[in-house]
């Protein structure tokens, strides 16, 4: 093994390799209280004052690259008149209690990052964590002085008595502020036109350490003891272990161990994702050569003849052979139909996608009789707490659970099955152990964004107005193995537009079997039916004769409310769409001459709260796609950080143009067939846009989360923009090689 | 055998097939260079050595003996290589995973082509970025070789 020459170590190499060495990685937050020191200390769980007048500020949210450690911070800075130059940001553990009547109950506010829903739960919770930090240092500081509070007022960083030309800072009031007692009532909370931060241009926070190579990912997490673990997984759906032998894999130098471990019970919410065999060794490559040398037998399972081929058959039969359950139905659908001067129907088929976070699935634990502690990378800490309960019988507050930076999320890590291995290998091995997922066991199990096939049937008059809509989805649902969903619900959101915009209007789901592991990826169904619905639109408009941007705004209508009951209701407003959608066309100069083999397009969205328009400019030429530009307005009500909109706008366009260009997960013998990246091939810079704009629309003064409207509508949009340039309408995703 | 890790010289005897990314990983706890895809695609673990960009996740230990290695916490003790500095100054990164490996491959990549035009980034340029920064890391990019000319 390495060892390191010391006489040739400078002190501070020295330094560094010891607290390495003894597993002093900083993984995972100081609990409250640990912090507070002589001259600073804990206002409350979110705000902390060093001796040294460093803020520090808890986040209580998992970052995966959406910015919490700033937006949230900044909720948290802007009441408490932080001064941001020294705030500092540490994560928080999932923080839970038992309320009064015995249940598990949030400790001080709602934990997780799924359904871009941060900003919304947490603008005005954090807020008023801020306005107590801030009212317990003017109490503090009233007494010091011995004047009334009332004549107190506050800078970034301190307190001011004007009267006097007095003023403190708050490190010099933090102890005494925190000795006093909290206040019964929450104070007032600014007026936003008095914001310093919400809605500014800030410096984000903690990213000199991810430049520096210094953050602490879960892959990354070293503890006292600690072991590494890699599993061999069964590959098939629904499969399970015949039998196995480990003789070879004992045999690997630092190989320690060889334990089992057990399946998801068939057809119920997955515990697992699949049954494995797991080599516990000194270090991880040991443990990927010992994972590698085992002899193992598999059960095929009963999906073993499943590919991606007889799953587009199978979608392709439903729609030719019946109809489906109807899920929505208003006016009178068939008259209208009949009625038209035009019918068009079109099909449009999705493919599965893979989450493939860069950080692969991993995590740790240390599972003990009395307790456990689990280190990862989570979106949902609270559903790995109760699956770990339910694993090992353990009391909830018994459970620690300590999340850490994720390598990316998409969706992916709102299952908790990677903690759940860990659990179950630490406590059938008896050791703290950290599994790791080679990318081939990631690209392996991934519960995929469902793929399937739409038809549309629209019925227009003479003018080219659609009177009727029919949406046909023949698609496996995310929502199986679930106790409480139905399984369309996933699929085809009702309230979804042109629904409320067309008088006759049907919607229709086909259940369609697959043994594929699916699961929520980015903004989920959203991005199956922006596409379809914004390149049918698209479609009619042509066939109209009417431009497309147009012929979406004549069907959005005026402002107005209407209901929605799906992400981001419980209302949507059609003329916050047609704004962003003018925006952005404004921008991109919609309607501007293009030399020959260039195109615009165009398509909106609402989703999750966020209204998003793009533009994609795009040229074809030789059979190869070049998206040159993307023009794009974003509506998500105040936003809390501008500079976070922007990157969250520009990656979640580069996401979504990476999946329409080249990503399909595809299923062979009851398995996934892609590998690793050299199948599954994602965008690299040479095909991202060179030039990504974006406009921030404030439709309203309330916040919308931004993790996940920008995907939606970026595909569509290219492909609008590929038949302007070309003639040729993309329908199938991914875009793949139909343009060579 | 010998190589030299951030400057300081380390004695391995291990197996010789291991990945020069885990021993930095698991035992010299060099945990900034990144495990992605453990086939060479992704960059992730993009290293340097003896100056030059190198994915470690397969470059076996045979391969480093008397190498000079440099890691991302090796290449400035502050976040000061122009690069990183730019990084900072356009905010690139989000999850950040993929940023070690991104900013290791443009500080050797500005070595060889100090003024890369948007043609030289995407032919040289090949690192994977699953949040799509790829928009601000082309504007770091850039503007890294204007702070290495600034700075020459």
């Amino acid at each position: 093994m390495a060892a390191l020459e010391n006489t040739r170590l400078s002190r501070r190499g020295f330094i560094r390799v010891t607290l390495t060495a003894s597993g002093g990685l900083m993984i995972g937050p100081a609990l409250p209280g640990a912090l507070a020191a002589r001259t600073g200390g804990d206002l409350n769980v979110f705000a902390t004052i060093e001796p040294d007048g460093r803020t520090i500020i808890g986040v209580s949210q998992p970052d995966m690259g959406q910015g919490m450690y700033t937006t949230m911070s900044m909720l948290v800075a802007e009441e408490m008149d932080a001064d941001w130059d020294r705030v500092s940001v540490r994560q928080l553990p999932l923080m839970l209690k038992r309320d009064e009547a015995g249940n598990m109950a949030w400790a001080h506010v709602p934990q997780g990052a799924g359904g871009s829903t941060s900003v919304i739960n947490l603008y005005r919770p954090l807020r008023e964590f801020g306005a107590r930090a801030r009212e317990l240092l003017l109490r503090a500081a009233a007494a010091r002085w011995n004047v009334p509070v009332e004549s107190l007022t506050t800078g970034p960083g301190a307190v001011i008595h004007a009267a006097s030309a007095r003023r403190v800072a708050y490190a010099g009031l933090a102890a005494e502020a925190a000795a006093l007692p909290p206040s019964d009532t929450t104070p007032a909370l600014k007026s936003p036109r008095d914001f310093r931060l919400i809605g500014r241009e800030v410096p984000p926070r903690k990213i000199r350490e991810v430049v520096g190579g210094r953050t602490h990912y879960g892959i990354d997490t070293v503890m006292p003891g600690m072991r590494h673990a890699v599993i061999a997984r069964c590959p098939y759906f629904s499969g399970g272990l015949k039998s196995f032998d480990d003789t070879a894999a004992r045999r690997i130098a630092g190989v320690l161990d060889v334990v089992t471990m057990p399946g998801p019970e068939p057809g119920a919410p997955y515990s697992t994702m699949a049954a494995g065999v797991a080599v516990i060794a000194e270090s991880t490559w040991a443990a990927i050569r010992g994972r590698d040398a085992l002899e193992i037998a598999w059960d095929e399972g009963p999906h073993r003849d499943e590919t991606t081929a007889s799953l587009d058959a199978a979608c392709q039969a439903a729609l030719d052979e019946g109809n489906g359950e109807v899920v929505r139905d208003d006016g009178d659908l068939d008259a209208a139909l009949a009625a038209s001067a035009k019918t068009i129907t079109r099909r449009y088929r999705l493919p599965y996608v893979h989450h493939a976070t860069l950080e692969p699935q991993n995590c740790y634990a240390d599972c003990r009789e009395d307790r456990c502690t689990v280190i990862g990378p989570m979106q949902m800490p609270s559903s790995a707490s109760r699956l770990v309960a339910s694993l090992t019988g353990l009391d909830r507050l018994a459970i620690d659970i300590r999340m850490t930076r994720l390598g990316g999320g998409f969706g992916r890590r709102l299952t908790s099955d990677y903690a759940a291995e860990a659990v179950l290998v630490s406590k059938a091995a008896g050791v703290p152990v950290k599994v790791t997922w080679t990318r081939e066991d990631d690209m392996a199990h991934d519960f995929l964004r469902p793929g399937g096939w739409h038809e549309f049937t629209a019925g227009l008059d003479e003018q080219g107005k659609p009177l009727a809509w029919r949406h046909r989805v023949a698609s496996p649902s995310k929502y199986y193995r679930r106790e409480d969903a139905t399984l369309w619900q996933s699929e085809i959101y009702t309230d979804d537009p042109p629904a409320g915009l067309i008088d006759n209007l049907r919607y229709e789901y086909f259940d369609m079997q697959s043994g594929a592991w699916r699961g929520s990826w980015r903004a989920p169904a959203h991005t199956a039916n922006a596409f379809t619905v914004q390149s049918f639109i698209d479609e009619l408009a042509h066939a109209a004769g009417r431009d497309p941007l147009a012929y979406r705004l004549a069907m959005l209508g005026e402002p107005r409310d209407m209901p929605y009951s799906n992400h981001g209701g419980p209302v949507w407003n059609p003329g916050r769409l047609a704004e962003v959608l003018r925006v952005a066309a404004r921008n991109a100069d919609w309607g501007r001459e293009l030399p020959a083999g260039e195109g615009l397009g165009i398509a909106g969205h609402f989703t999750f709260g966020g209204y998003v328009a793009w533009v994609a400019h795009v040229r074809v030429a030789d059979g190869a796609l070049r998206v040159l530009k993307l023009t794009g307005a974003v509506d998500c009500g105040l936003a809390v950080n501008p500079n976070g909109v922007r990157a969250q706008m520009e990656g979640g366009a580069c996401d979504a143009l990476s999946t329409a260009l080249g990503e399909e997960l595809s299923v062979e013998g009851g398995r996934h067939r892609e590998t690793n990246f050299h199948q599954y091939r994602m965008m690299r810079i040479d095909q991202s846009p060179r030039d990504i704009e974006v406009h921030i629309v404030q439709g309203s003064d309330e916040p919308a989360g931004l993790g996940e409207p920008p995907v939606p509508p970026l595909a569509p949009a290219v492909t609008n923009a590929i038949f302007a340039a070309t003639g040729q309408r993309i329908r199938h995703l991914p875009i793949g090689d139909q343009l060579a | 055998m010998k190589l030299t890790v951030n400057g300081k010289t380390v004695t391995y005897d291990g197996d010789p097939a291991e990945p020069l990314l885990w021993m930095l990983r698991d035992t010299l706890g060099l945990t900034g260079s990144k495990y992605g895809c453990g086939i060479g695609s992704c960059g992730a673990c993009t290293v340097h050595v003896n100056g030059a960009a190198q994915r470690a996740c397969v470059t076996p230990m045979s391969a480093v003996d008397g190498r000079d290695i440099t890691t991302i916490e090796g290449l400035s003790a502050d976040v000061s290589h122009p690069v990183q500095r730019a990084w900072l100054d356009e905010d690139v990164p989000q999850c950040g995973y993929c940023q070690a490996g991104q900013v290791m491959a443009i500080a050797s990549l500005l070595e060889q082509v100090p003024e890369p035009s948007d043609d030289d980034i995407d032919r040289l340029h090949g690192n994977l970025c699953r949040c799509g920064t790829y928009y601000r890391i082309r504007k770091a990019i850039h503007r890294a070789a204007r702070y290495r000319r600034e700075e020459a």
